[in-house]
């Protein structure tokens, strides 16, 4: 216990000086850092806030790092830091508004694994952005705000794209039922959603850039609406459908049932917006199967979740809980199933 | 044996304790836990009150569909149902299967989270 803690003040200072050097290297020899935190959240890459004094100036700065410095692949699909800030730069060409990165350290340097970019003002949490009064005005644009921005992410030029896994729907029934299964806690809903998935498959569309994790938690909303999109740890190739699934999926309406996507829009505003912005024109329809696969795939990462705690991997009265959670993903599938059978 | 105090005193006990006591001096990580903790203790009392009569009516739901005896346990019920799901011999369509599973999800969700918005959306549907 004592020689973790040793441990991690050492990583604190080796990260304080590291940045230091970086500060004045960019910003000239007067530069300070100032004011390092770890930020909470984020539990596969450690994310800290920072600033660099210069002058007059204050860069507001946030430092993804790879857990210890060291690169440790969350699981087979989680891209790595250093694509992760490829990708960045990709979308922002597009004009997807994301963190402009200012440095990238490769593994073994002083810093270990990471990069830097810009910190973004604005929230994050799914109730305050449906519920407080700071956004009033951004919750009847976001989702056209939201439409134009997958447009963008969908349109990046594959051939600029630094190499990603690929899954479409297919690939994603296969994983999560294999997952599932491993459990051995059988689910009658979850088999009538898999047997409903697989009868069902839509015609495959031609596979762009999908962020994986697009939903309130991880957009920055500011006064305005859409500030930033964050995580992409889960960017893949794939159906640009299940894009627009995923913040339609009710886990993510935050209790907002009514509005289909986020809890604060609806699917034809977001639907004409990705068109508009010169995405493919869909139907509401042809995201009911990717939003029934979302719920799904939610329910089965709460599986997985409580099996950290079943397993014994983390004691957690929280991951035990989680297992609790996987009947609400049951209720959706059932109302997802019920109107389209 | 006593039953005095029973079991839901005890757990509302405990959960007095979390919620009065305990959370209030608790800051951050430990705080959000003693929230998770005192969740947990309400759920497990909705589950002593709740569950017996549920687990009733899903065994009599399942022996309905899949034709059992009486002797089957509700786990051996439910793997059935799903080996025969799977192997595409029961689906939405077989008679009283979805209104079975709809049944027994909102009677689970209703000791889960009972304040879940897809719990509130399927019981404004009669299944």
């Amino acid at each position: 216990m004592f020689r973790a803690i040793v441990a991690k003040m050492g990583s604190n200072d080796q990260i304080e000086r590291a940045l230091e050097r970086w500060a004045r290297r960019n910003f000239g020899d007067t530069a300070r850092m100032a004011d390092l935190k770890r930020l909470s959240g984020g539990a596969s890459q450690e994310t800290w806030a920072f600033e660099v004094v210069d002058g007059g100036a204050t860069h507001r700065l946030i430092l993804r790092r790879a857990p210890g410095g060291e690169s440790v692949a969350r699981s087979s699909e989680a891209i790595t830091l250093r694509t992760e800030s490829a990708l960045l730069a990709c979308a922002d060409m597009a004009g997807v508004p994301v963190p402009g990165v200012l440095g990238v350290f490769e593994p073994g340097s002083d810093v270990g694994e990471a990069f830097i970019m810009h910190r973004i003002a604005g929230e994050t949490l799914g109730r305050k952005i449906l519920r407080d009064d700071a956004y009033k005005a951004a919750r009847p644009v976001l989702a056209k705000q939201c439409g134009e921005a997958l447009a963008g992410i969908h349109a990046v030029e594959r051939d600029t794209l630094p190499d990603l896994p690929q899954s479409d729907g297919a690939d994603q029934i296969k994983k999560y039922e294999t997952i599932y299964r491993t459990f051995d806690l059988p689910r009658p809903v979850f088999e009538l959603a898999f047997a409903w998935l697989k009868a069902n498959k839509p015609a495959p569309q031609p596979p762009v850039l999908v962020h994986g994790d697009f939903r309130l938690g991880n957009l920055i909303v500011d006064e305005q609406g859409l500030a930033s999109v964050l995580d992409w740890e889960l960017a893949h190739i794939g159906d640009p459908r299940e894009d627009i699934a995923w913040i339609c999926v009710n886990s993510w309406r935050f209790g907002q049932i009514a509005h289909r996507v986020g809890g604060f829009g609806d699917l034809d505003a977001l639907l004409g917006a990705y068109a508009a912005a010169g995405g493919t024109r869909f139907d509401p329809r042809e995201i009911d199967w990717w939003e029934t696969m979302g719920s799904l795939k939610w329910g089965i990462m709460c599986m997985i979740m409580y099996e950290a705690f079943r397993s014994g991997g983390d004691p957690s009265v929280e991951r035990a809980a989680i297992g609790r959670r996987v009947s609400e993903t049951e209720i959706d599938l059932l109302n997802l199933l019920e109107r389209a059978i | 044996m006593h039953d005095a105090p029973s079991p839901s005193e005890l757990i509302a006990a405990v959960k007095s304790f979390i919620d009065d006591a305990a959370a209030p001096q608790l800051t951050g990580h430990a705080a959000f836990h003693a929230r998770v903790a005192s969740n947990v203790l309400a759920t497990l009392l909705r589950e002593l009150e709740q569950r017996p009569a549920a687990e009733s009516a899903e065994a009599a739901g399942l022996r309905a569909i899949l034709d059992t005896d009486m002797n089957a346990s509700v786990d051996a019920m439910n793997r059935n149902l799903c080996a025969r799901i799977r192997g595409g011999d029961m689906d939405a369509a077989t008679p009283g299967l979805f209104k079975h599973l709809k049944t027994t999800t909102i009677a689970q969700l209703s000791i889960d989270q009972p304040n879940y918005s897809g719990l509130k959306a399927a019981l404004s549907k009669p299944a």
